[in-house]
């Protein structure tokens, strides 16, 4: 077993500096990394690219890291949720390349899988198909997108073990388990953290061998968006 | 009288097929999920990564780790699966989604949609819908007929940057429901006690119109 772990914060972040390319598994708020988040909030690190779906809110998620400035460009699908975020692109402090979800999630994908680029029919004719090569397969136009990679890619997950084995919950999973793939450090944080043995292989969704460094994650916050409710 | 949100939603529900699985976009089309006819099987998908989605939590059953698209709180129902997005996107690109109900900005005469961005304005970005767009077999947008303003989203052309290109069927708004067909739009029904003549004047393009045009039943 190759063992993952690391005790603190501290050593999860180690080499982390101004101006990487980070990725943030999450979708809105739910499975952001959010201790990571969090920390990187309260450090000395600016000039950052994050590919991210969402850019969290103004109070929270990556809307910590927005509101002190820190974040160079994002790489997103959606941001419709964040003041902040909106002023700070209109005003164009902030560079930001929004791209259709399923590519995104696909690009992530493609840079852990060692494939440097694919063809999707996402997007073509709109904005996002500018300056990118088209090519018809059978009788469709489709775009060409390149993958993605990151310096760190930060997940979290419900469950992990030592050797870095990830088990997500509900759709906390989203984007985790494709950017976990695509991190030359990937480092996740977890609600529940096992020894090496105690989770059983078949229910593992990321493979520890995606996964550099595992932490222990506490006071989950886990904020919901829009609480939605029914009468009983 | 012209439709509230819940009863655009309520029309699109019954273009629900027995056996199918259906995406739902954010806003209108999400309550489409409160009025599946009797006897109709539908599974939805939510691009975050569920299929077989159910209703909202009882009051106090939340799950910040369950929510849809429109990051709402919602439930599953038996036989409902959860993946990650790339699975996700897989079974709307790859066409295993039969019908996508989407919200827009403006639909024009070709089936262009926009409904991610208005320059200089506001720019909440795509999400999904441009993979959706792109592959969906079926595609109805839920929408009002016109903006706050009073100007018709129904269009000859789009203003707005597209989302994609020749995909709308069907648009189903407070007023009327218009069918794309190759010669434009079609006027197929109207809400009740909404005349033909209050739709013409709601709308920047050509209506097709043949005969006497029914009152939607909802």
């Amino acid at each position: 077993m190759i063992n993952k772990f690391v005790e603190n914060i501290e050593l999860a972040l180690d080499g982390v500096k101004s101006n990487m390319t980070f990725m943030f598994g999450g979708f809105g708020l739910s499975g952001i990394p959010e201790n990571i988040i969090k920390e990187l909030s309260n450090r000395e690190v600016d000039g950052l690219t994050c590919i991210s779906n969402n850019a969290g809110v103004d109070e929270f998620g990556l809307g910590l890291l927005l509101k002190r400035k820190q974040i160079k460009k994002m790489i997103s699908s959606y941001v419709g949720e964040n003041a902040e975020f909106e002023r700070q692109m209109l005003s164009g402090e902030l560079e930001v390349d929004l791209i259709p979800q399923g590519t995104l999630a696909e690009r992530c994908r493609a840079g852990g899988a060692g494939i440097p680029a694919f063809y999707t029919p996402a997007g073509y004719g709109t904005e996002v198909a500018k300056d990118k090569e088209v090519r018809i397969f059978n009788g469709k136009p489709h775009i060409l997108e390149n993958s993605l990679v990151a310096d760190f890619a930060f997940v979290k997950a419900w469950k992990g073990d030592t050797a870095g084995n990830l088990i997500y919950k509900g759709t906390a999973r989203n984007f985790n388990p494709l950017m976990a793939m695509a991190g030359k450090i990937t480092v996740a944080e977890v609600e529940e953290l096992y020894p090496a043995g105690e989770l059983d292989p078949n229910h593992i969704h990321t493979p520890g061998i995606f996964v550099q460094r595992i932490m222990q994650g506490e006071n989950y916050e886990k904020r919901i968006e829009q609480r939605t409710t029914r009468k009983r | 009288m012209a439709l509230d949100k819940n009863q655009i939603a309520k029309r699109i529900a019954q273009e629900l097929e027995h056996n199918t699985y259906v995406n739902l976009g954010i806003g209108i089309p999400t309550l489409v999920a409160n009025y599946i006819p009797e006897g109709i099987d539908i599974e939805f998908q939510s691009e975050n990564g569920v299929l077989g989605m159910g209703p909202f939590p009882f009051e106090g059953e939340e799950d910040p780790d369950l929510i849809n698209a429109g990051k709402q709180t919602i439930t599953t129902l038996d036989g409902a699966v959860l993946f990650d997005s790339a699975i996700s996107f897989a079974m709307i690109r790859g066409q295993h989604v039969q019908l996508t109900v989407l919200g827009a900005m403006e639909v024009s005469e070709k089936g262009d949609i926009a409904n991610w961005k208005i320059p200089g304005k506001m720019v909440k970005g795509m999400g999904g819908a441009m993979d959706l767009v792109a592959s969906a077999q079926n595609i109805i947008v839920a929408m009002m007929h016109t903006n706050r303003l009073g100007d018709s989203k129904i269009l000859k052309k789009c203003n707005l940057p597209i989302t994609g290109k020749n995909c709308v069927k069907k648009v189903v708004t407070n007023l009327a429901v218009l069918e794309i067909t190759e010669d434009g739009f079609k006027l197929s029904e109207r809400a009740p006690g909404v005349s033909v003549s209050e739709i013409i004047a709601a709308t920047a393009a050509n209506l097709i119109i043949t005969g006497e045009v029914p009152e939607m039943i909802i």
